[in-house]
């Protein structure tokens, strides 16, 4: 058996990430895996629709962290899909028969160790399986706790749901050790790229997505109001976000970074983003009452504070990107 | 929010699991802390399952009384849409719908009951009927 570390993380893609490449040689943390990969974002995407709602995402789209850190720290990475399930399983076996760390992309609603009522038909989940006995894969799922255990049948089912973004058995490992990066160079270029994202002059991302959400759920009428704020308040609080729609996670990146740049203003900035997902929480609070009725439905209020916050993150982003 | 501001709220759907959020602790790093919920989490994942088993329960009832083939009682039961259970099943959505028709699931053959069962994860006998 190899000697792998679990770590408990916020988001899953992060967390496997950072797990993957720690493994790999080089000791990184969740928010540096995110931070890194630039995957801190906004979008409002009316046209895509997420269980019968348009897309509210806090972070880049799924895959964007392996592909950031790939980037970033010169990985050499395998990713394979399979089209036959049997070569797909075939091939995990193989795999872990040698002893590789394997990440795989499952559908949480296939894996018998999530809670009930968290199987949603949700196919972009990453774990990482780092062992076998018998018939169970030993599973390192970022999200819990403790490492998990799976039997095969239920794994593979997991890994060939078919629905939007189907994981086809994704599969993805390292297959050399990672040297330590250029700090000061890749570090500065990734906040720029987010500062790029939040501040893109389109109207479905970053702080103008925010602005587009907010005209949007100020003409909700009553009927639609509760269901769609309640998607809002999903997207942004549920399991996987590290709270305040990965507001948090980041601030603690940019803490890192002020260290491994010698750059104490940085410090200061994640103060400010610690506030800013704060008020996210509240937007999230306020939502929530008036959904469970203990409020007026007023969607007009969430409005009006969504739009203090792309003001709040305008300024906030424009100002860190001045600083890099 | 900090350490202490980190909610501990026994989030019932989370059934003991503790999940990580970053907080700021008293030596101002941000790093993860072990949260057992938070309140508002709880109403907006109930919302959406209330939602689910209000749709299941409805698709019962049309079932039961003869208006609906037991087959989107299924579909509901396992969180799907339409769209989905077509997706999976690679059975076009209006073949899907016909299927909702008691007179037509009624005639449908094992092999195609099967796609439906694999997709949805309920055995095929139990297909046919609403007993969940």
């Amino acid at each position: 058996m190899m000697t792998f570390q679990h770590r408990h993380a916020s988001h899953c893609e992060s967390g496997v990430m950072a797990a993957l490449v720690t493994h790999a040689g080089l000791p990184l943390s969740e928010p540096m895996a995110f931070g890194l990969a630039s995957a801190l974002s906004f979008a409002y995407i009316p046209l895509v629709k997420v269980g019968g709602f348009p897309l509210v995402a806090y972070r880049a789209l799924p895959h964007a962290i392996t592909k950031g850190l790939r980037g970033a720290l010169s990985l050499r990475m395998a990713v394979e899909t399979f089209r036959s399930v049997g070569q797909g399983a075939a091939r995990l076996d193989a795999l872990v028969a040698q002893g590789q760390l394997v990440a795989l992309q499952t559908s949480a609603f296939w894996l018998p160790y999530f809670p009930e009522d968290l199987r949603f038909h949700f196919n972009v989940h990453n774990l990482i399986v780092f062992g076998r006995e018998g018939d169970d894969f030993l599973i390192s799922d970022p999200v819990f706790e403790e490492t998990v255990r799976c039997p095969k049948a239920d794994l593979t089912k997991a890994r060939f749901a078919k629905g939007l973004m189907a994981p086809k058995g994704r599969i993805y490992y390292t297959q050399s050790a990672v040297q330590a990066p250029h700090w000061e160079k890749i570090i500065p270029a990734a906040i720029r790229k987010t500062c790029r994202t939040m501040l893109a002059p389109v109207f479905f991302a970053g702080v103008k997505g925010i602005r587009s959400l907010a005209r949007a759920i100020e003409k909700l009428d009553a009927e639609q109001a509760p269901r769609f704020l309640g998607h809002m308040v999903r997207m942004q609080e549920e399991i996987g976000t590290g709270g305040g729609g990965f507001r948090f996670i980041y601030a603690a990146f940019l803490q890192e970074a002020a260290q491994l740049l010698q750059l104490p203003i940085l410090e200061t900035k994640a103060d400010e983003l610690v506030t800013i997902g704060d008020e996210w929480r509240e937007i999230a609070l306020a939502a929530a009452m008036m959904i469970r009725g203990r409020q007026p439905m007023e969607p007009k209020r969430i409005a009006t504070l969504l739009r203090a916050q792309a003001d709040r993150e305008e300024a906030f982003f424009r100002s860190l990107r001045a600083l890099v | 929010m900090d350490d202490a501001e980190v909610p501990q709220e026994d989030n019932v759907i989370f059934k003991g699991l503790r999940k990580a959020v970053y907080a700021r602790g008293v030596d101002g790093k941000v790093r993860p802390v072990p949260s057992t919920g938070w309140q508002v989490e709880e109403i907006v994942t109930r919302q959406a399952l209330d939602l689910l088993a209000t749709q299941a329960e409805e698709a019962r009832q049309r079932a039961l009384r003869g208006e609906a083939s037991p087959l989107e009682f299924h579909m509901c039961c396992a969180r799907m849409d339409l769209a989905l259970l077509s997706q999976c099943t690679g059975i076009w959505q209006w073949r899907v719908r016909r299927h909702f028709r008691p007179e037509v699931f009624a005639k449908l053959s094992d092999q195609v009951l099967g796609r439906y069962s694999e997709a949805t994860g309920v055995p095929v006998e139990k297909l046919r009927n609403v007993e969940p």
